[in-house]
């Protein structure tokens, strides 16, 4: 089962499947090491609900909701 | 010895936040020199440095994720890589992101350039549970690996020595081997002729590389000088790869970072340490509400620095400069050279060195917001809102800086990445209504709307909170309307970093401050000392000997009546201030103030207000002083009654008053979005590098100014406000 990143649960583990960013953006993003299969999960909200931050490879980063939106992943224990 | 003249070049490259920079200032001691990128306003800071044998210079490169470039701007580093005498980098890699700091290493190892691998912050990478294989790391990669912790100075030495032995001969390691798909390879090995055609100087074990980093970068990029052969090529195997099914991108990435994780499997070892600490500052930080409380206070902090903090190092600055100016009338014979020195060059030099204190403070703050990495976390908190208009989360402290002084706020948009951003920022910023403009307010304020009231508020308060208001809502709309139109292109990207909380350098925090003032002082400094002395001249020249031998017969005849010396002083004085109005209103300011009346007339002003908004070019608080003259009160504050009294009897030719509550508000709104400052002007042309955007700038606030000044007048006199 995949969703969006913008819909994963705050904590929730999870796998990225795929980035369609635009090719700019997704090519940025893949070198800041944002994989498929990539272990991903958001650790938090901005006060405002916009940005969301991502824990991924040891770091984070903070994306928009627009552009997590396009990044599905696979949320780690579901089929 | 060796004979060559020029030093070895050595770049210093990394990540943003991998203390790329703390390195280079522990490498180099500070002795750092900043000039300019040719084309682009990027700096580059470079330091010479005695190695073995011989002179190298550092080159600090401007943080980066990889090598690919879209931009003239990425590419910097890239064509430094392959044109310049570049003879070796230091890769600086956060030991703490290990892999993604390791990305852009496997891309210069790939590239075949000397290499020296300075694994940064070793320590907090040992407090996080992580253990490090230098030595097999290195072995894997083919390039020595040093760790180091710069802000400790640790490491240093090996790592100079490490560079030394590459410079010298290379350590003729095998280097890392990327393995790409087959399909990968063929477009690649197909590529090769036609970029060795475009680059024929570049070595044919380099040349893979290169092909490789056409492959990723060309297609919606923005780079210059790349031949059409080469795009075609790229374009042919793109499209043929994407008839195929494959994504040449994740192709490319994903097989190096393929490669990453089995070296790093083999040299690193982690375990969880649980919660960081920057987890649990960030817990608090950006919490919905006490995050939100410590960012209003943080940005306060920042405005009351530059507001009340600032203050007694200008007055002090002011003072300094008029006791300079005092003591060189002393010296000097009274004439045209005393004039120029007094009120051209020392004022000038006044002018540039007064932005001093607010440019050191703001740069003071920036610098621990963002070295602490607070900075990335104000931009995460204020993103959703400066979304809206088509900015940055990271313009939000140079537009607040704004609302104390343009100069100062321009510089600190540097923090953002994209020039485009970076542009867009700059250009809507000094509609913010900054602290000169306040005297302004405050004087037609007390002018025209003394002793009355609105409701239960005062006129002039009300008047106040207007103009600031304004001033926002019309910067926020002008960011909008010249994203849209002028510097189109896509809405700025918000892919930030949050890197973890680290307490800054006091050293690094005072170097960064004093080479932005530094850079301020030279090169936007000239430009305003240039304008002050021209502006000098326009309010002073030519002088009318007509009016000079009047005002000495006026002389002669106080000094012959039979008065008391009080009286005659007195007397003295205003015929003093009387001919300095004179002078001026024959000067050639005073007779552009006059050509320009029937074009300020319809938004409410006469040629004496002309000649101070003229005047006011110069800072726009010299508005004031520049009435006092041609009102003929001499020297006068925003406060001064006689002045304010001079402007309510001022009279147009017909008759009827110049100053009324419309044309008063008229006047407020024209200086809150005229850019009557030359200084802005000459910083934009400094951090844009380019006259083109000061010019633009000058030219869309001028019309906009005129155009409010013109409705709120003509329409404010059609509804009876007159």
């Amino acid at each position: 089962m995949k969703v969006s990143l913008a819909d994963l649960p705050l904590g929730q583990h999870a796998e990225i499947a795929s980035i369609d960013c635009g090719r700019r953006l997704s090519r940025r993003l893949m070198e800041m090491g944002l994989l498929p299969g990539t272990p991903v999960r958001v650790v938090r909200v901005a006060p405002l609900g916009d940005p969301i931050e991502l824990r991924v490879r040891n770091y984070s980063l903070s994306v928009r909701r627009a552009e997590a939106a396009r990044i599905a992943v696979s949320p780690e224990g579901a089929v | 010895m060796s004979g060559t003249p020029a030093p070895a070049q050595v770049l210093i490259a990394g990540n943003p936040n991998s203390g790329k920079s703390t390195l280079f200032n522990a490498l180099s001691g500070g002795s750092a020199h900043v000039g300019n990128y040719p084309g682009v306003t990027v700096d580059r800071t470079t330091a010479r440095l005695r190695l073995g044998v011989q002179d190298i210079e550092l080159v600090d490169v401007p943080g980066m994720y990889s090598l690919t470039a879209s931009s003239p701007e990425e590419q910097l580093a890239v064509n430094a890589l392959i044109e310049g005498g570049t003879r070796a980098v230091i890769c600086v890699v956060d030991a703490t992101t290990l892999q993604r700091g390791l990305y852009l290493a496997l891309q210069l190892v790939e590239s075949g350039v000397p290499v020296v691998v300075a694994l940064n912050m070793m320590d907090s990478a040992a407090r996080l549970g992580l253990d490090v294989d230098t030595e097999r790391l290195s072995q894997l990669f083919g390039v020595p690996v040093v760790p180091v912790v710069a802000t400790k100075r640790t490491g240093l030495d090996a790592l100079l020595a490490a560079l030394d032995a590459e410079l010298a001969a290379g350590s003729g390691a095998q280097r890392a081997a990327v393995e790409y798909p087959p399909e990968l390879e063929t477009d690649v090995a197909s590529l090769v002729p036609i970029v060795a055609r475009w680059r024929p100087e570049t070595r044919p074990s380099q040349l893979r590389a290169f092909a490789l980093w056409c492959l990723l970068s060309l297609g919606d990029d923005s780079l210059q000088g790349v031949p059409d052969e080469v795009r075609r090529s790229v374009s042919d195997i793109r499209e043929a790869a994407i008839a195929q099914g494959r994504n040449l991108d994740l192709e490319i990435i994903a097989s190096r970072y393929a490669w990453l994780d089995a070296a790093l499997s083999q040299s690193c070892s982690a375990r969880d340490p649980g919660p960081s600490w920057s987890e649990r500052i960030d817990r608090v930080l950006t919490h919905p509400v006490v995050g939100i409380g410590v960012f209003a206070a943080v940005m306060f902090a920042i405005f009351e620095a530059l507001f009340a903090g600032a203050e007694p190092l200008i007055s002090a600055i002011e003072s300094l400069t008029a006791f300079m100016q005092s003591q060189a009338a002393a010296i000097l014979p009274p004439g045209v050279l005393q004039d120029l020195v007094v009120e051209g060059i020392i004022a000038g030099v006044g002018n540039v060195v007064v932005f001093a204190p607010q440019i050191l403070m703001l740069f003071l703050f920036i610098g621990f917001l963002e070295d602490s990495g607070y900075l990335a976390r104000v931009a995460f908190v204020i993103d959703r809102v400066m979304k809206g208009v088509g900015l940055h989360g990271k313009a939000f402290v140079p537009l607040l800086s704004g609302f104390a002084c343009a100069v100062p706020a321009v510089m600190a948009t540097r923090t953002i990445e994209r020039r485009r951003d970076r542009l867009v920022t700059m250009l809507a910023l000094p509609l913010m209504s900054c602290s000169a403009r306040l005297p302004v307010y405050i004087l037609v304020v007390g002018t025209v709307f003394a002793g009355q009231s609105v409701g239960w508020f005062s006129a002039g308060a009300v008047a106040l909170f207007s103009m600031y208001t304004l001033s926002v809502l019309v910067t926020l709309a002008a960011a909008s309307v010249i994203r849209r139109t002028v510097l189109p292109g896509p809405a700025p990207t918000f892919v930030l970093e949050m890197p973890p909380y680290r307490w800054p350098s006091a050293q690094i925090l005072w170097l960064n401050a004093w080479r932005r003032l530094r850079i301020f002082l030279v090169d936007a400094g000239t430009i305003i000392l240039a304008m002050t002395i021209l502006l000098w001249a326009l309010l002073s020249f030519p002088k009318s000997t007509a009016v000079t031998d009047h005002y000495a017969a006026e002389r002669e005849r106080v000094e012959q009546m039979e008065t008391s010396e009080a009286e005659k002083s007195d007397a003295l004085r205003a015929l003093g201030s009387q001919e300095a109005a004179d002078q001026l209103a024959n000067s050639l300011g005073g007779r552009f103030g006059h050509a320009i009346e029937p074009v300020i007339r319809p938004i409410g002003f006469d040629w004496r207000i002309g000649v101070g908004i003229i005047g006011a070019f110069a800072a726009r608080e010299v508005f004031i002083s520049t009435l006092g003259v041609v009102f003929g009160i001499g020297e006068a504050d925003e406060e001064n009654t006689p002045l304010r009294q001079a402007l309510r009897d001022a009279r147009h030719a017909d008759g009827t008053p110049v100053m009324t509550p419309l044309s008063g508000v008229s006047l407020m709104i024209f200086f809150l979005l005229a850019c009557q400052c030359m200084s802005t002007l000459a910083v934009v042309r400094r951090e844009s590098g380019s006259w083109k955007w000061p010019v633009f700038l000058f030219s869309y606030m001028t019309v906009l100014a005129y155009m409010a000044s013109l409705a709120v007048y003509q329409g404010g006199q059609l509804l009876g406000f007159g």
